[in-house]
């Protein structure tokens, strides 16, 4: 049996009218768009509007005070200092360990099942809840290394947290580096340079960018981060830091900004929820600063080879 | 069969006539020129002797049974059609393939009576008296100046490298056009030069071999020619040799041609290998007459 | 004098075989960089170990009748599992209803119809949506998400609520659905795309009929690796529905309830006291290696499907 498909007549190139379906599909693409848009600028829009009113009102003493239990007088100054000391943990035990293990898979690994085996386990490090890395923090290092971390205290916080990102910044830092294209490798390899000269010397300038960006999103996602330190011991509720020294606070107790705003939010008063919204306000300024600061590293240093 | 030349056609430098009494091979009928130059009496030993070299990448056997000598101060030129192992072989050479996860070679290449694959030797010490020159322009992210100095100074060469950055840069023929700019980024001059700083950057470690590989393919026809100028100058101090599928070239440029062909089995062989001047007129084998004449490859 | 490069002094076996100084330093090298990538095989063995190590204390101290009580009451010993399962599954799911259209509606938009500009204002703007601390979620969704949006919808629905978390949940999760769904769209090759068009096809036939099928490997990665997130979300939960300290059965989002995760996080905040082996602490074990039994699995099978997008194209 024939089928003819149809005559198409001459001249007609206009086609049929317009295309309604089309149309109606782009609108809900572009409907779907304006739905993130739309939460983006609502999320940040109350909160801001929520929180602004408490933040100018009490201006800098919000930032220099500690938490209290009563309203007027609590503060953020506690978080603030325990966000800025677990970005140094992180920094200091995560970056270095996750930039070696990536240059170790990227430059130095041999294709055998190890290798495979550390490349399998990593992904699976990357995508286990971070509630569950508070877990192995309370039970590892607050509970079993206690002699050395000294309990709850944020040493043993900023290790979890250093565990938590550390998938992030093998992952990012190995791309990186596998972005480097083969060439320059072969360049160097070629005067006679051993493999950490061509590594050390030519590898990792050019990977530089991306690397740094990678340990910048990394802390971003550390700093905003709950979770992990409730159950690795950050403290809620009020605690007394005043006239400790560094050193005490650091193998003391201690909080960070997000573990106060849900200490907070859980507040019933009404005066609370304002103070949360300030808080939160000083949060969103810390981590979204990250991000971006991350973004336009990123486009910055973004390299075409 | 005798060239028939056309009016217009530009004479070629040399025009070898058909040996006449030679009694084995035949004239080959080429519009290629090659150059009868002297070559130095072999001095006692080789520069590189590979011996039954069979270089596999996993199981796959790239390469067979490869047997020649390079005689030092010559240029050896390996031709042949593509996938007949010239690249495998030539980075062979200089270990560059120990790179590649996987490689192994079997058989000898003989550096000054060492085997350059001797359980204790290192690739690294292989690769500076054995330099390379790759296909593609790789000049490093840096200076011109900091290109030519990174060799010496990775193998240990410490204070003013003034001196030897000048002298690579004016064996390569390089100098005069960048002496004045030498702070400028390597990657910001054109292709041939970029090549010439490449070999600039070669001879700076002092090597006493030269691998390139395909060095003028990705370059115009000037830049090629100079190329071929400076690989003339160069053979008096090093030995060079070279891969190339642009026959023409290898029979202006070389002192000896190896001519290497893909089996049936796909791993490359050795079909002939000969002063160059011998295998574009006067071809031993009926392979290689095809090749040369262009009907194949 | 100017230096020139030291002659290769070995035409002998030693020069070949390099200075045992620098071998020595390649070595040492090449040795601490493997230590680095050992650790995260360390970090997993600790994560196992203490998960096991608890979960089974856990269910040695108690009797099976306790697991399936009517609620989660872990201080009054009531250990009811399937409260907090049908909890975690609700919240899983309003937050799919959320993410995965405007996910894929999103990224059907970046891949096949965006132009250079839009492209740059969305990612942005997804990148900073991922970006925002759950805690932050949390309280936006009790405190706008749930009376603006949930009990205008239900006029009788409480203040804390399961489908408010849903939905914060699902907010935080689109921009996960929305990235690897447009990167599996846009392995597609162009040569597809190019056929339908060249055969007069429009963009939306194009999109739906080639693009999506053709990309429907990593759009099931994109939801499976989903739900492993919405389900492993803990802080949107635990603002946002009540429950702390504990929570009855309930199959209704409108009312207050409790997931896996919060759970886990409450009872964290109860305890701060002394560690004790009580029941109630080690069932934050147990409940760990439930949370990383299941996402595991998840990702793997997750994985699984963005593995066959790239070897199919």
């Amino acid at each position: 049996m024939n089928v003819a498909v149809p005559a198409v007549g001459p001249a007609n190139l206009r086609g049929s009218g317009t295309d309604w379906r089309g149309l109606a599909f782009h609108a809900i693409l572009l409907l779907s768009l304006l739905f993130s848009l739309l939460i983006l600028f609502t999320l940040i829009g109350d909160l801001v509007s929520r929180g602004l009113p408490t933040l100018l009102e009490r201006g800098p003493t919000f930032l220099t005070s500690p938490t209290s239990s009563q309203a007027a007088k609590a503060g953020v100054s506690q978080g603030i200092f325990g966000t800025l000391l677990m970005a140094v943990f992180v920094a200091i035990f995560a970056f270095p360990i996750g930039i070696m293990t990536a240059i170790y898979l990227e430059e130095y690994a041999p294709d055998n099942r190890l290798t495979r085996f550390i490349n399998v386990n990593i992904r699976n490090l990357a995508g286990v809840p971070s509630v569950v890395y508070g877990l192995l923090g309370l039970s590892i290092f607050v509970i079993g290394l206690a002699p050395l971390t000294g309990g709850r205290t944020m040493v043993a916080g900023g290790i979890t947290l250093a565990v938590l990102v550390l998938p992030i910044v093998i992952i990012t830092s190995a791309e990186a580096i596998r972005a480097v294209p083969r060439a320059l490798r072969e360049a160097g390899y070629g005067v006679g340079a051993s493999r950490w000269e061509v590594t050390r010397l030519l590898v990792l300038p050019a990977a530089a960018p991306g690397i740094l960006t990678g340990t910048v999103l990394s802390l971003s996602r550390a700093l905003g981060e709950t979770a992990p330190l409730i159950l690795a011991g950050a403290v809620l509720g009020g605690f007394s830091s005043g006239s400790k020294s560094i050193l005490e606070q650091i193998f003391g107790r201690y909080t960070v900004l997000p573990v106060t705003v849900f200490d907070w939010a859980r507040k019933p008063q009404a005066d609370f929820r304002e103070l949360t919204a300030a808080a939160i306000v000083v949060l969103l300024a810390v981590t979204l600063l990250a991000n971006a600061v991350a973004i336009i590293l990123r486009s910055r240093t973004e390299r075409t080879w | 069969m005798s060239p028939e030349a056309q009016d217009g056609d530009p004479m070629p430098a040399t025009m070898t006539a058909p040996p006449a009494t030679e009694g084995e091979g035949h004239a080959v009928n080429l519009k290629i020129a090659t150059v009868d130059r002297p070559v130095a009496e072999a001095t006692s030993e080789p520069a590189v002797d590979l011996r039954g070299v069979s270089v596999y990448y996993g199981a796959f056997r790239a390469v067979k049974d490869i047997t020649f000598d390079v005689r030092a101060n010559a240029i050896t030129a390996l031709i042949g059609p593509s996938g007949s192992g010239k690249s495998t072989l030539l980075r062979a050479i200089n270990r560059m393939n120990d790179l590649i996860p996987g490689t192994r070679m079997d058989g000898e290449i003989l550096y000054h009576g060492q085997n350059l694959y001797a359980q204790d030797v290192d690739p690294v010490e292989v690769r500076r008296r054995i330099g390379m020159v790759f296909q593609k322009a790789n000049p490093f992210p840096k200076s011109i100046y900091d290109n030519v100095a990174f060799g010496p100074r990775v193998n240990g060469v410490k204070g003013n490298l003034d001196g030897l950055v000048e002298q690579s840069l004016r064996r390569a023929a390089l100098w005069d056009e960048v002496k004045d700019k030498l702070k400028q980024s390597g990657t910001a001059l054109s292709g041939g030069q970029q090549q010439r700083l490449c070999i600039a950057r070669a001879i700076a470690v002092e090597p006493e071999i030269i691998l390139m590989d395909e060095p003028a393919s990705a370059l115009d026809p000037r830049s090629t020619l100079q190329i071929e100028e400076l690989m003339a100058e160069l053979r008096k101090r090093y030995t060079i040799i070279i891969v190339t599928h642009n026959m023409q070239q290898a029979a202006r440029a070389s002192d000896f041609t190896v001519f290497m062909n893909m089996g049936e089995d796909r791993a490359g062989y050795i079909v002939e290998r000969n002063r160059t001047i011998e295998i574009f007129t006067n071809p031993k084998n009926q392979l290689t007459e095809d090749y040369v004449s262009g009907r194949f490859g | 004098m100017q230096p020139t490069a030291p002659a290769p002094s070995a035409f002998s076996p030693a020069g070949l075989r390099g200075s045992p100084a620098r071998r020595r330093r390649e070595q040492i090298v090449k040795i601490v960089f493997l230590a680095a990538a050992l650790v995260s095989i360390l970090i997993s063995v600790l994560i196992v170990w203490s998960l096991v190590g608890g979960a089974v204390a856990f269910l040695r101290d108690v009797v099976f009748a306790q697991l399936t009580e009517n609620g989660w009451y872990p201080r009054r010993d009531e250990f009811g599992l399937l409260t907090l399962i049908v909890g975690s599954l609700l919240v899983t799911a309003i937050a799919l209803v959320v993410a995965v259209p405007v996910g894929l509606l999103t990224a059907i938009y970046l891949a096949e119809y965006a132009n250079q500009r839009a492209r740059k204002i969305i990612r942005p703007v997804l990148e900073i949506l991922a970006g925002i601390p759950s805690v932050v979620l949390g309280f936006f969704a009790l405190t706008w998400i749930s009376p603006v949006i949930v009990q205008r919808l239900n006029p009788s629905s409480s203040d804390f609520n399961l489908a408010a978390a849903g939905i914060g949940v699902g907010i935080l999760t689109i921009p996960l659905i929305a990235s690897i769904s447009e990167d599996s769209m846009r392995a597609v090759p162009r040569s597809l795309r190019e056929a339908s068009y060249g055969l007069g096809a429009r963009r939306i036939t194009t999109s739906l009929r080639i693009v999506v099928p053709a990309a429907m490997s990593g759009i099931v990665a994109a939801i499976i690796l989903g739900v492993s997130r919405a389900i492993g979300e803990t802080m949107v939960v635990a603002v946002a529905s009540g429950g702390s300290g504990g929570a009855q059965f309930t199959a209704d989002p409108f009312q207050p309830g409790q997931t896996i995760t919060a759970a886990m996080a409450s009872l964290a905040t109860g305890t701060d006291q002394v560690v004790g082996s009580d029941a109630a602490f080690q069932s934050l074990f147990f409940l760990g290696l439930m949370l990383f039994l299941l996402t595991f699995a998840l990702n793997q099978f997750g994985d699984y499907f963005v593995r066959r997008t790239r070897l199919q194209y």
